[in-house]
């Protein structure tokens, strides 16, 4: 059953690769306006759930709740971003041909994006101030009109993170934003995050354990497809189990 | 609408004064040229040139459409040769039911159904008595063809090279399909013979220059819808497919609605092609329908270079009348000619000859095209 507050809620989710359980019946809960991260190690199982909630992969078996009531298994993606699910992909799934400006354009919440709406519409006032708005958000007000290929590895992170906030989703799906990015870059990411969750419940997936420490409120750590154990970010690393799973990991890694 | 480039830049003075040079030229000039110098004066253009023009400007209008598709969107089709061919094929049978009696057979049936011993007109070729059902008829049934194909295949996410395949596996069976003669559109030999448009004898320069004159501002008109397409919204979502499909779709759009879109209307633009083609040439058989054909427009934008307007344009008559001049003196050394070309497009300018250009930084060249610093596919070019 659906808690009242909660804005996804996934139960005995299982996904099946050809008998490799990546998501093994796996209870999930997030409420409005968290700040969510996932850990866990490889192959846990962490880019798999995001991938069960915005519809990029079919479960098995279970149920996918959005809001109160709206079960996702089985609508297209579109379909779910049109619901209020953002993502934002671990490598940076940008637009390179079009300008900054452009791939914020697109990206923007519309009533229709259909085909002939789309081929009828005009820019607005409103549409250039929210626009205007995200630019100075992720911190690019100054390469409106540059191609976004053209932009450092961090600036194209943080340009696909305004793009999923121009669609004004309920939910943000987060995977590995800092990948990749220098020490101050990381920082400004996480303070983005901590901002953004003031208005959008936010689920982040990430390894850096520094940055984990500087954005988490409650983290939830991922093994082998199903919740091991959920809480502060202190209690998490205080828990038997979840240093077993590292610590195993790491004796085999020196073996 | 105003006036600004494929690209978004505001068209310059020179890029507009180079589209009214080349529309007057090619809509006043030439025909004048054809009508009013005697035919040995060396202004005089022949109705052959003339004629030649009009074939050269009708396949532009296809190779627009194949650029929207390819170009701009990225999807590849080897089988638009065929969406071409079913505009040329019923322009075609129209006129094939107005020659009438004037048949070698004398009969009112066409001659190669009274050579197959085909006692009655076909069902299927009854609508073609009328001239609006024809025309209204070469550029929907391939709109629809290309719907029913398009929806299937971009529904099932097939796409990149999968996508390719397919497509030219449809260009061979239509080719087998028309090749057959219990088919009734001619077999092998195809539709020709051709005697009168509307009343107006074929034969006449004059009918052909109206003919030619009519591609000209159908080419216009391609080129304009295409250009609105293009600087719309919906022109940059097909960019973005292209760039990241996956982003679109998790931004709420509908890649597979939009890449039908488009494949509909290069498929809409190809017939209206073979419409105008096939009373200018006199002859449509499956030959110009199959593999190769198809292979050969994709060539053409290729070497204009895709993702610009201008390009397919440039490529498509550029290709056809290096072919015509050099098939004329070396007419086995086409092939040779054809593949060398492509392999240069692909290894020393793969923007093509547009892309060459803006790549070597000839400022005039640039200007005078109306092109910005890069073409929408110049990836690697930095402004």
């Amino acid at each position: 059953m659906s808690d009242k507050g909660s804005i996804i809620y996934l139960e005995g989710v299982i996904v099946d690769y050809d008998g490799f359980k990546a998501l093994n019946n796996l209870n999930f809960i997030v409420n409005y306006n968290e700040l969510r991260v996932v850990i866990g190690p490889n192959g846990a199982g962490k880019t798999t759930l995001l991938d069960v909630i915005c519809g990029k992969t079919k479960p098995a078996n279970g149920r996918v709740i959005f809001g109160k009531d709206i079960d996702l298994v089985g609508k297209r993606e579109d379909e779910i971003a049109k619901l209020g699910i953002g993502r934002k992909f671990q490598a940076p799934s940008i637009y390179s041909n079009l300008t900054v400006w452009e791939n914020l354009d697109l990206s923007l919440k519309r009533d229709s994006k259909g085909v002939f709406a789309t081929l009828m519409s005009k820019p607005t006032a409103a549409e250039r101030a929210k626009i205007g708005e995200t630019l100075e958000t992720i911190g690019l007000k100054d390469v409106p009109f540059r191609r976004a290929g053209s932009l450092a590895h961090g600036q194209k992170q943080w340009l696909e993170i305004g793009m999923v906030i121009l669609q004004d989703p309920v939910l943000l799906l987060v995977d590995e934003p800092v990948a990749g990015m220098t020490d101050k870059e990381t920082e400004q990411t996480g303070v983005l995050l901590q901002t953004l969750s003031e208005k959008h419940a936010v689920i982040v997936i990430e390894h850096d354990m520094e940055f984990v420490r500087q954005i988490a409120r409650t983290v939830t750590v991922l093994h082998e497809g199903t919740v091991i154990c959920e809480g502060t970010v202190d209690n998490v690393q205080a828990d038997d189990r979840v240093r077993e799973i590292y610590l195993g990991r790491q004796k085999v890694a020196h073996a | 609408m105003s006036e600004t480039t494929a690209d978004g830049q505001p068209m310059t003075e020179r890029a507009k004064l180079t589209f009214w040079f080349v529309a007057l030229l090619l809509l006043i000039i030439l025909p004048t040229l054809n009508v009013l110098p005697g035919e040995e004066s060396w202004l005089y253009v022949s109705d052959f040139t003339l004629n030649r023009f009009g074939k050269f400007l009708s396949f532009a209008i296809l190779a627009l459409g194949l650029d929207l598709i390819w170009g701009y969107t990225g999807i590849l089709s080897l089988g638009h040769g065929v969406f071409f061919g079913i505009g040329a094929y019923c322009i075609g049978m129209h006129l094939m039911l107005t020659i009438g009696t004037e048949s070698v057979y004398g009969s009112n049936l066409p001659d190669f159904m009274v050579w197959n011993q085909v006692k009655e007109l076909p069902f299927f070729w009854r609508p073609f008595y009328s001239f609006p059902a024809a025309v209204l008829g070469a550029i929907l049934v391939p709109i629809l063809c290309a719907l029913v194909f398009g929806f299937l295949a971009f529904r099932s996410r097939i796409k990149g090279v999968y996508f390719a395949i397919i497509t030219q596996a449809v260009a061979l069976s239509a080719w087998l399909v028309f090749n057959r003669n219990e088919t009734n559109l001619g077999g092998t030999n195809g539709l020709t013979d051709f005697k009168q448009i509307l009343g107006f004898r074929l034969s006449e320069p004059g009918t052909q220059r109206v003919l030619y004159i009519i591609t000209v501002l159908a080419l216009g008109g391609a080129y304009f819808l295409c250009r609105w397409i293009v600087r719309s919204r919906t022109g940059k979502v097909l960019l973005a497919i292209r760039d990241s499909e996956q982003r679109v779709l998790f931004s709420g759009y509908s890649p597979s609605t939009y890449k039908l879109f488009v494949f509909v209307v290069s498929a809409g633009l190809a017939g209206l092609a073979g419409m105008l083609y096939a009373p200018q040439v006199g002859i449509i058989t499956p030959a110009q329908i199959g593999v190769l054909p198809s292979l050969e427009m994709v060539i053409w934008v290729a070497v204009g270079g895709r993702g610009t307007l201008v390009g397919a344009i440039i490529g498509a008559v550029g290709v056809n009348f290096a072919r015509s001049i050099l098939t004329n003196y070396f007419p086995e050394l086409w092939p040779f000619f054809l593949g060398g070309l492509f392999i240069a497009v692909v290894l020393v300018f793969p923007d093509g000859l547009v892309g060459l250009a803006s790549r070597l930084n000839i400022e005039s060249v640039r200007k005078t095209m109306g092109l910005g610093k890069h073409s929408a596919t110049s990836e690697g070019v930095q402004p």
